[in-house]
């Protein structure tokens, strides 16, 4: 759904109105979950984990100056059960590794994982009794933001893969999920 | 300036206690017998020249190959008088206890606590004496220096059944004992 302007190279979101009449024209072509995908791409309810410094981050592109409340991510749950989009925002220890787990198995499906800046993703510098090295040997992750902390433009470029494959999921289809990694 | 703390326990528990003392820029560091560090606190507390109100920290040293292994240091700080002191204990790795001093600072609880989970040093007289950063099925003090670098302890299943741990560098799986009566989290399904 991204174009980039040729003048100045900032991303042009489609208006509402376009992306109604898309979402229209996939149910009227038959493919139902084409108009799903649209509601679901543009309605995440994210569940933010914060557990160290990247929350600072997630503060910065939550409120107004990054807004991520354009891309219809704007409703942050504390409560798993009605979230569809984990954040996991920093650290994950062992000892905090069954709560996260828990979280996860609390959300209903359809549910995506974003796995933010490199602590998160991969475990950062720690190597050693405390971090989980990555928390994809937990949870599925979709999404990994690197960066530590990652600039707020990088957190906006993985939600906008994640609504673009989330948009083109066929539900039912053993594994047809498959992690995207933002550059 | 505060030598004369130093002075003043040399002079109140003479040389079978205080069995060695060091000064450096203001700092001021006295090695206590164990057995005797929860008298030399509660001195160092009461006494209305020295007023030590406030224990800083408790941490350890592991100085793996030496014996006395270990050093328990103390960080005290007077809040009116406004001077510092360090008290060190030695204590050796077959049989690590001292005294707490947790009923001297009730502030001692945690630091002791701390102590015990990260280097295994048993506090006597300590009212809950259980592990405080760590969780109470891990095996093992992670501070000491002889616990392997890489040796994580996950409480959860690993989806990837390859990366479930504790494995040394290299590869070989560490050998560690659950004590006994310590039942792992639940596992999922």
């Amino acid at each position: 759904m991204t174009k980039l302007d040729e003048t100045g190279g900032l991303p042009i979101i489609p208006t509402s109105r376009e992306d109604a009449i898309g979402f229209f024209s996939a149910l009227k072509t038959g493919k139902a979950h084409g108009g799903l995908n649209w509601a679901r791409r543009f309605s995440l309810f994210q569940y933010p984990f914060v557990t160290a410094c990247c929350g600072m981050e997630y503060m910065s592109i939550s409120s107004a100056r990054f807004d991520m409340g354009r891309f219809g991510a704007e409703v942050p749950r504390f409560t798993p059960r009605q979230a569809d989009l984990l954040m996991v925002v920093g650290t994950i220890t062992h000892k905090q590794a069954p709560v996260l787990r828990r979280v996860w198995e609390a959300m209903p499906e359809p549910r995506w994982v974003m796995a933010f800046g490199v602590c998160a993703s991969t475990g950062g510098f720690y190597q050693n009794y405390t971090a989980v090295e990555g928390i994809d040997r937990i949870i599925p992750v979709d999404v990994y933001v690197p960066g530590c902390p990652p600039r707020p433009e990088q957190v906006i470029d993985a939600l906008m893969l994640l609504q673009d494959k989330v948009s083109t999921e066929v539900r039912g289809v053993a594994g047809a999920r498959r992690p995207v990694v933002v550059e | 300036m505060s030598k004369k703390v130093l002075a003043a326990l040399q002079e109140q528990f003479g040389e079978e206690v205080v069995l060695k003392t060091h000064s450096h820029r203001g700092d001021d560091t006295a090695e206590i017998v164990p057995e005797m560090i929860r008298e030399v606190c509660r001195w160092l507390k009461s006494d209305p020249e020295m007023a030590f109100q406030q224990v800083s920290d408790i941490t350890c040293v592991d100085w793996l190959g030496q014996s006395p292994r270990f050093e328990v240091v103390y960080q005290l700080y007077s809040l009116t008088r406004r001077h510092r002191v360090r008290l060190k204990c030695r204590v050796d790795e077959s049989d690590p206890r001292l005294p707490s001093v947790q009923p001297v600072w009730k502030g001692a609880n945690w630091l002791e606590r701390e102590a015990y989970d990260m280097y295994g040093i048993v506090f006597e007289g300590h009212p809950d004496l259980r592990r405080l950063l760590l969780y109470p099925e891990f095996i093992g003090h992670p501070l000491r220096k002889d616990y392997p670098i890489r040796g994580e302890q996950p409480l959860v299943t690993m989806r990837d059944p390859e990366s479930q741990r504790p494995v040394m560098p290299g590869g070989t799986l560490i050998q560690l004992k659950r004590p006994e009566g310590v039942r792992p989290v639940a596992e999922e399904n």
